[in-house]
C-alpha cells in the first residue's frame, strides 16, 4: 500500500511538472497556397523564422489603417530585426481587380516585408480573419500566441512590445 | 530478499508514463477555431432620407465559422442566421441555418474537398467561387473539388457541384478543371533564370434543363481561358483571354452571340516609384448557373473593376459596377515617393500618386437579327465604343509634417452615366470635383485624433456635399468617431440634410464591439481601424466581432 502511494506521488510530482501551464496558443498555421510577387506557389506551412518571432498581417490595397499599419512598421522594421530578429510577413487579400497594385504599392513605399497574396482569400479564411487589417504574432514554435483586430495610432509600438517578449520567451497573457 | 522501493523497475514506469503523457499532449491533437459577427440595427423610419418603417424595428445579420483540424484533416462548417435581414440585403437570405460545411484531406500532394468550398481559376474570368460577408456575396459551389500539384511547378484543380442560392442552391450544374505551370520550376533549364514565367488554361461548363416554350437554349454553356504571366524583378506583365460559347440568358436578353474577355495588367516598380498600365475588354461575359437571374446571384465568374478602390466618403459616392454585357476600360497609375531630406519630400518624405481610370461601352453595329440569328450585334475588336461610362481622374499627396502630424490631400474628378452603371433612363451625365483634406495627430503614445474633411461639387443629382469626420483613439482599445455629411447643395431644401453618425467602439485582441447612431449612406466604410462595406442605414446600430 505504501509503495503504492509512493509511486502515485512520484507520478504527481513528475507529471506536474511537465503539465505546468504553458503559454496559451492559437494553434500553428493552416497549410494554404498564397502566391508570392514572383508568382510562384508558396503553402504557407512552410513559414518559419529560425526560431524568431514571425509577424503575420493581413492588409488590402484599399485598406488605409491597413497601409498606415505597415508604414509604421517599416519606420522601426530594421531596428525589430536586429533587436528581435522578428519577420513580418504581409498577406494581402486583394483579389484579382487589385493583385496588380500589390506590387505596386510594396515598391512604391519601399517595405522590405515578405509579401503573399491570397487572392481568393483562402488563408484568410483558415486564420479566421474577419476584416482587415488583422495581426497575429508567432512564437519561435510558429505558434499563434497574440492576434489583433484593427489599427490605431501607436499600435506598432504596441506590437513590439509583444514581439520582444515572444523574443524572450516570455509569456503573452494579453 | 528485501525489495528495495527505489528499484529502477519502480521509478521507470511512473517516469516514462509522465514523458509520454506530456508528449503525445504537445503533439497537434485535433484543433478547434472560429470566427463570429453579428451586425444589428434598430431602425427608425425616416422618410425624408426614404428610409421605410421597419415592423420587426431590429433587424440582424450573423453568422459563426467552426474550423477543426488535425494534421492533413480539417473540417467545418458556417451558421448563419438572418432574423430578419438587414435593410439593404437581398430578402431571400431568411431565418437561419446551415448553409456552409466541407471535410478536406490532403494525402501525396493531392488534396480533396467534400461539400462547400471556394474556388478561382485564373483571375477569375470564367470562374470565381468566393465571398463577401460584408455584401452578403456568396457562390459557394457545394460538391468536390480536388487540387493535385503531381510534379514540380504542376498545379491541376477539377471542380463540380452546384452554387448556393441564399439557403438552398441553384438549378445549374457547374464543372471545370484548371491546369498551371510554372515554368521555371518544372523545366530544369529554366530554374535560375531571373525572368519567372507562369501559364495556366481552364474549361468550365455549366448544364442547366432547357424549359423555355419559345427558344431552342443551349443546355451545356461551356467556356475556356488562357493565361501567361511574366515576372522580372521590377516588372509584371499578365494577360488573360476567355471564351464563352452561346449562353442565352435574362441578363443578355437571350441572345445567341458568343462571349469574350481579354485583361492584361502590366507594372513596372522599384523602390520609391511604380507605374501601372492595366486594360479590360468585356463582351457578353456574364456567366450564371440560372440562366433567369439577373442580380448578384449564382455567377460563376468574377469580372474585375479596374477602377481604384476609394476610401474616402464622398470619392465612393459614384462608384463604377462592372458591365458584363459589354464593357471596354482601363486604368493607370503612378506612385512615386519623395525622399526624405529632399526639398520637395521634406524630413520624413512625401508619398504622391496619380491615377486615371475609366470606362467605355464597345463600339457596336447592330445586326437586326433579333427575330432569327439573334446575336444582336458584332463588335470591332480593337476599337472603343463612344459612350461614356465612366472616368476617375485621381490625385493625392502624403506628408509626415512631424512626429505628432501627418496629412493626406485628394483630389478626383469624375465622371459618372447613372443610366448605364445604375441600369435607369433619362438621367444626365454627372460631373463631380471631389476635394479631400485628412491627417492624424498624434497627442502622445496612446491618444491621437483623426480629422477628414471633404468637400463634393456637382451641378448634377443631389448637388453640393460638405463632410467632416473626427475620431478619437484612446489606446488600443478604444475609440469614439462623429462624421456628419451634410447635402448642403440639394436643390429641394427639404433634402439639405445632415447624415449625422456617431461611433463607439472597444477593441481587445480578436474582438471588436462597435456601437452607433444616425444616418449612414451607403459605401465601403472605414471607422476605428478597420474597413467594411455597409449599406445605407438610420438608426441605432451594434456590430461585434470575435475570432477565437
Amino acid at each position: 500500500m505504501k509503495k503504492y502511494f509512493l509511486s502515485l506521488a512520484i507520478i504527481a510530482f513528475v507529471g506536474s511538472s511537465f503539465t505546468e501551464p504553458q503559454q496559451k496558443t492559437f494553434g500553428k498555421l493552416p497549410s494554404v497556397n498564397v502566391t508570392a510577387l514572383d508568382g510562384s506557389v508558396f503553402n504557407t506551412s512552410k513559414i518559419s523564422n529560425n526560431g524568431k518571432p514571425i509577424i503575420i498581417d493581413f492588409w488590402a490595397t484599399w485598406c488605409k489603417p491597413c497601409k498606415k499599419e505597415l508604414d509604421a512598421i517599416a519606420e522601426d522594421y530594421p531596428d525589430w530585426q536586429k533587436e528581435t530578429g522578428v519577420k513580418v510577413i504581409a498577406i494581402s487579400i486583394d483579389d484579382s481587380r487589385a493583385a496588380a497594385e500589390v506590387a505596386a504599392d510594396v515598391n512604391a513605399k519601399g517595405w522590405t516585408y515578405d509579401v503573399y497574396i491570397d487572392e481568393n482569400q483562402d488563408f484568410k479564411r483558415a486564420m479566421n480573419v474577419n476584416n482587415v487589417p488583422f495581426t497575429f504574432v508567432l512564437n519561435g514554435n510558429g505558434e499563434i500566441v497574440w492576434k489583433h483586430n484593427s489599427y490605431a495610432d501607436g499600435d506598432a509600438d504596441k506590437l513590439y512590445e509583444i514581439v520582444k517578449k515572444v523574443a524572450k520567451g516570455e509569456k503573452i497573457t494579453e | 530478499m528485501k525489495k528495495k522501493f527505489f528499484s529502477i523497475k519502480n521509478i521507470l514506469f511512473p517516469i516514462l508514463f509522465c514523458i509520454s503523457y506530456s508528449l503525445s499532449a504537445q503533439n497537434n491533437e485535433g484543433q478547434i477555431h472560429g470566427n463570429f459577427e453579428i451586425d444589428a440595427q434598430y431602425y427608425n423610419p425616416d422618410s425624408a432620407i426614404g428610409a421605410p418603417a421597419v415592423p420587426e424595428k431590429i433587424l440582424s445579420n450573423g453568422f459563426l465559422n467552426i474550423n477543426y483540424t488535425n494534421g492533413n484533416i480539417s473540417a467545418g462548417l458556417r451558421y448563419e442566421s438572418y432574423l430578419d435581414v438587414m435593410q439593404g440585403f437581398d430578402s431571400r437570405y431568411q431565418g437561419t441555418g446551415i448553409p456552409y460545411r466541407y471535410f478536406e484531406y490532403n494525402v501525396d500532394k493531392l488534396d480533396v474537398t467534400v461539400g462547400s468550398y471556394y474556388e478561382q481559376f485564373g483571375s477569375g474570368l470564367i470562374f470565381r467561387s468566393y465571398e463577401a460577408r460584408g455584401l452578403l456575396y456568396d457562390n459557394a459551389m457545394d460538391g468536390i473539388r480536388l487540387r493535385y500539384n503531381p510534379y514540380k511547378g504542376v498545379y491541376i484543380k477539377a471542380i463540380i457541384g452546384k452554387q448556393r442560392e441564399f439557403f438552398s442552391e441553384g438549378p445549374g450544374l457547374v464543372r471545370g478543371a484548371d491546369g498551371e505551370l510554372e515554368l521555371n520550376e518544372l523545366v530544369g533549364g529554366m530554374a535560375k533564370m531571373k525572368t519567372h514565367i507562369i501559364v495556366g488554361g481552364s474549361f468550365v461548363s455549366k448544364y442547366q434543363v432547357d424549359q423555355d416554350p419559345i427558344y431552342n437554349l443551349p443546355q451545356n454553356v461551356g467556356a475556356s481561358a488562357a493565361r501567361i504571366n511574366i515576372i522580372r524583378k521590377g516588372i509584371n506583365l499578365y494577360g488573360e483571354y476567355a471564351y464563352k460559347i452561346n449562353d442565352p440568358s435574362t441578363f443578355n436578353h437571350y441572345i445567341y452571340k458568343p462571349g469574350q474577355a481579354l485583361f492584361i495588367t502590366t507594372s513596372y516598380y522599384k523602390k520609391g516609384f511604380s507605374i501601372m498600365l492595366d486594360g479590360e475588354r468585356l463582351d457578353n461575359m456574364d456567366y450564371k448557373s440560372d440562366r433567369t437571374q439577373t442580380g448578384s446571384i449564382l455567377d460563376i465568374n468574377y469580372l474585375p473593376d479596374l477602377t481604384l478602390q476609394h476610401t474616402e466618403e464622398l470619392m465612393t459616392f459614384y462608384p463604377y459596377a462592372t458591365q458584363p454585357n459589354g464593357q471596354v476600360s482601363f486604368e493607370s497609375e503612378v506612385q512615386y515617393k519623395l525622399k526624405k531630406e529632399s526639398l520637395l519630400g521634406g524630413h520624413y518624405g512625401t508619398d504622391l500618386l496619380v491615377n486615371f481610370s475609366g470606362s467605355n461601352g464597345l463600339d457596336t453595329i447592330n445586326l437586326n437579327d433579333m427575330s432569327t440569328t439573334r446575336n444582336e450585334y458584332k463588335s470591332n475588336f480593337l476599337s472603343v465604343g463612344k459612350e461614356m461610362f465612366y472616368r476617375d481622374c485621381f490625385a493625392s499627396v502624403h506628408h509626415k509634417f512631424s512626429k505628432k502630424f501627418t496629412g493626406t490631400a485628394e483630389y478626383a474628378y469624375q465622371i459618372y452615366n447613372k443610366n448605364v452603371i445604375q441600369g435607369q433612363v433619362g438621367w444626365p451625365m454627372i460631373y463631380a470635383n471631389i476635394g479631400v483634406f485628412n491627417g492624424v495627430y498624434k497627442f502622445n503614445s496612446d491618444h491621437a485624433l483623426t480629422f477628414d474633411i471633404e468637400h463634393l461639387a456637382t451641378k448634377q443629382d443631389m448637388g453640393n456635399w460638405a463632410s467632416l469626420l473626427l475620431e478619437f483613439s484612446m489606446g488600443s482599445n478604444w475609440f469614439v468617431s462623429a462624421l456628419d455629411e451634410y447635402n448642403y447643395g440639394n436643390s429641394n431644401p427639404a433634402q439639405q440634410i445632415h447624415y449625422f453618425i456617431a461611433n463607439a467602439g472597444y477593441m481587445i485582441n480578436a474582438n471588436r464591439i462597435t456601437i452607433g447612431y444616425g444616418k449612414q449612406r451607403a459605401g465601403i466604410f472605414c471607422v476605428g481601424g478597420v474597413c467594411r462595406n455597409v449599406p445605407a442605414s438610420n438608426g441605432f446600430t451594434l456590430s461585434v466581432t470575435s475570432s477565437f
